[in-house]
């Protein structure tokens, strides 16, 4: 980092020396993960740098967003409607849940056979690490599943500035209504903290700049179906994860300069891998920055990722809003109604899902799918053995695979992959 | 035209050379606390025109020694093949990792399953339940078979079981039983591992803990169909990674 943000850093009440720690790693990690790509489009250089000031420039941005009087909002699941935050002036930005940071002292807090996912929002709390979370005037949780649920109410105590919202886990009608009266309540909390009045313009105009985001990824995503694959899955995977931080403008603008530029290596048949390098999709589990673990492991040993059905990913980007309803009711039912088609592994029943991993995989043509989940995710851990099923009818080879954040599993975890690679190589 | 395959495993290292499709010669050395010294030891005197490796250490080995490398996975399956060409399942216990495999009419692996990042139900588990009962791991399985009945062992975990195994015996369980019951306890957890990876309609048992009767005997027991055991079941992936290396010399 060229700036020196130091103060704005102390200001925030970070640990100078965690943090200084922590950037050293994720710097580190960063270079060996993706700069060492061949082939790499020239476009990602605007993703390069906004992981270089991922805790320096668009923190100041914050901050400076701050002073004119606007909110920061942080949230931690793809249930939370941008547009509603948006259509309050708030900014909304994705909380850091991605590495094993300070699991000694969150185990004081939580049990050790907690997901990473928990543990790691605990960590960077705990070690005053993460700026977006100090930067936040409010925290939105949610009662997706029963260890997000129950962490919470540990967690409130360290973050006063934490609301929790209800999210259903059965897809009837009177869901639907809960999940409507919760972003109704949603909306109260955000109309009571900024100050603004959500109306049907201000609303309209949320919906619009996330709808153009939502295109220009399922555009990216798109472009991925072609053989040889125009991108690689670890940069694909960053640019879905760089969503949750950027500026939704820039960042869309960004993204679509990426997708002319793989439109031009489509047209010129030219790829980071060369054809017949076996397709793998990874379906489950949410990976957030800097989990790249995996994605790492499975494009070191000669494969090539074209989807992620994942909430950093197609589950999380499917579907836009519509965008035809006038008053403020029918735009808000609009938003119910695409938040509500979500197929999170917390829903039961949750067929959907099966079936969106078996049309990805055909629209991808992946050759294979990997089923990824955090060890003690029960949802995903458990569904994972329906779908593996399902995939198997299908005559699509899986790989189910469950981990962690640390690095002690990365060798058997290569074995796994690359024999998997094996196995659907043509 | 001489090829070599060599397993560099958690515990054991194992070597395999070959003269088309004679083995030359075989060996298996612990793997130490230097895999790669043991691994030039065994290959010391062994001239080859191909080397592939394959194990835990492979990538490790690539950097030092020209060959090339594949999966464990791939290895047994050719490996298991080369020995029983009726194969369509493998299961190979090692040191640090259970594998349960299953292959096509032709030999291709159709899907694997692997024990997630902890030591139950592997050779390692096993040696460390011998020594908390006193007993070399050789007879552990003899002994287990004596028992005429078993304690049932309820964690998986390592850890957890050694724990369990003293505070049964400080109730008075007869060693043995103990024995038996960790056996059975392995098997349960293996026959789940067999039943994802598909039936199992000609299995191969493989790794080091095929030497272990006991388990053989439950397997048996508990899938109703008889095992085939290679009469050397530790060196089946240094064989399928020889073999590997005279297919593609040929094909290359």
């Amino acid at each position: 980092m060229t700036t020196d943000y130091r103060k704005m850093w102390t200001d925030l009440g970070l640990d100078l020396k965690m943090h200084d720690a922590l950037l050293n790693v994720l710097g580190g990690l960063y270079k060996d993960t993706f700069l060492s790509q061949k082939d790499r489009p020239e476009s990602m250089s605007y993703f390069d740098f906004v992981m270089s000031e991922v805790h320096g420039l668009r923190i100041k941005e914050l901050m400076d967003a701050k002073a004119e009087g606007r909110k920061i909002v942080g949230t931690f699941c793809v249930f939370v409607p941008d547009e509603l935050i948006l259509a309050t002036d708030a900014v909304g930005v994705g909380l850091c849940a991605g590495a094993e940071f300070g699991f000694g002292e969150v185990e004081k807090l939580l049990p050790r056979n907690t997901c990473s996912l928990i543990k790691s929002f605990f960590g960077f709390k705990l070690s005053k690490v993460c700026p977006y979370i100090e930067a936040t005037d409010m925290v939105v949780g949610e009662t997706t599943c029963d260890g997000k649920k129950k962490a919470y109410e540990t967690f409130k105590q360290l973050q006063p500035n934490l609301y929790v919202m209800e999210v259903p886990q059965m897809k009837k009608p009177e869901d639907r209504t809960l999940l409507k009266a919760e972003y109704l309540q949603f909306m109260k909390a955000l109309e009571k903290l900024t100050g603004v009045k959500i109306d049907a313009k201000r609303l309209k105009k949320g919906i619009g700049i996330v709808n153009n985001r939502r295109k220009a990824l399922h555009r990216l995503a798109a472009l991925r179906a072609s053989d040889p694959a125009p991108i690689s899955g670890l940069d694909a995977l960053l640019i879905n994860q760089v969503v949750f931080y950027d500026n939704p403008l820039r960042f869309t603008d960004s993204v679509n300069k990426v997708c002319d530029e793989l439109e031009a290596r489509v047209k010129k048949d030219k790829g980071v891998a060369t054809k017949g390098t076996p397709r793998v999709m990874i379906a489950g589990c949410p990976m957030a920055v800097p989990n790249w673990k995996l994605p790492a492991i499975i494009e070191r040993s000669g494969g090539i990722i074209v989807g992620e059905e994942s909430c950093v990913g197609e589950r999380g980007t499917r579907n836009l809003v519509d965008e035809s309803g006038t008053t403020l009711d029918a735009i808000i039912d609009a938003i119910v109604d695409r938040y509500f088609q979500i197929d999170c592994a917390i829903f039961t029943p949750n067929n959907e899902r099966t079936e969106h991993i078996e049309s990805m995989a055909k629209k991808y043509k992946a050759d294979g799918v990997i089923l990824y989940s955090l060890q003690f995710c029960s949802p995903y851990t458990i569904e994972a053995f329906s779908v593996e099923n399902s995939l198997g009818k299908k005559k699509i080879p899986s790989l189910r695979i469950e981990t962690d954040y640390s690095q002690e599993d990365v060798g058997q975890l290569k074995t796994r992959v690359e024999a998997f690679l094996e196995v659907i190589k043509k | 035209m001489k090829s070599v395959g060599i397993d560099i495993g958690s515990r054991t290292v194992k070597i395999v050379a070959l003269d088309e499709n004679k083995v030359l010669s075989s060996a298996v050395a612990d793997s130490s606390y230097d895999p790669l010294a043991v691994s030039k030891e065994l290959l010391n005197g062994i001239d080859y025109d191909t080397l592939v490796a394959t194990g835990y250490g492979r990538h490790m080995f690539s950097e030092h020694c020209e060959c090339r490398v594949i999966s464990e996975i791939k290895a047994f399956a050719v490996g298991a093949r080369a020995l029983f060409p009726e194969c369509r399942a493998i299961l190979d216990i090692g040191g640090q990792d259970t594998k349960a495999i299953s292959l096509d009419e032709s030999g291709r692996v159709l899907k694997l399953e692997m024990n997630d990042r902890c030591a139950a139900g592997t050779g390692r588990f096993l040696e460390i339940m011998a020594a908390a009962l006193h007993y070399p791991l050789a007879d552990f399985g003899e002994a287990a078979l004596q028992a005429k009945k078993a304690e049932r062992i309820s964690s998986m975990c390592t850890v957890f079981a050694e724990s369990e195994v003293i505070s049964l015996l400080t109730r008075g369980a007869r060693r043995e039983e103990v024995a038996l019951g960790i056996h059975e306890a392995i098997i349960q957890r293996i026959i789940g591992m067999l039943g994802r990876s598909s039936p199992i309609p000609t299995l191969v048992f493989a790794g080091g803990v095929a030497y272990n009767q006991c388990i053989g005997h439950l397997l048996t027991k508990n899938l109703g169909i008889p095992l085939l055991i290679p009469e050397k079941p530790q060196i089946v992936g240094a064989l399928g990674a020889a073999m590997e290396g005279l297919r593609n010399y040929t094909t290359d």
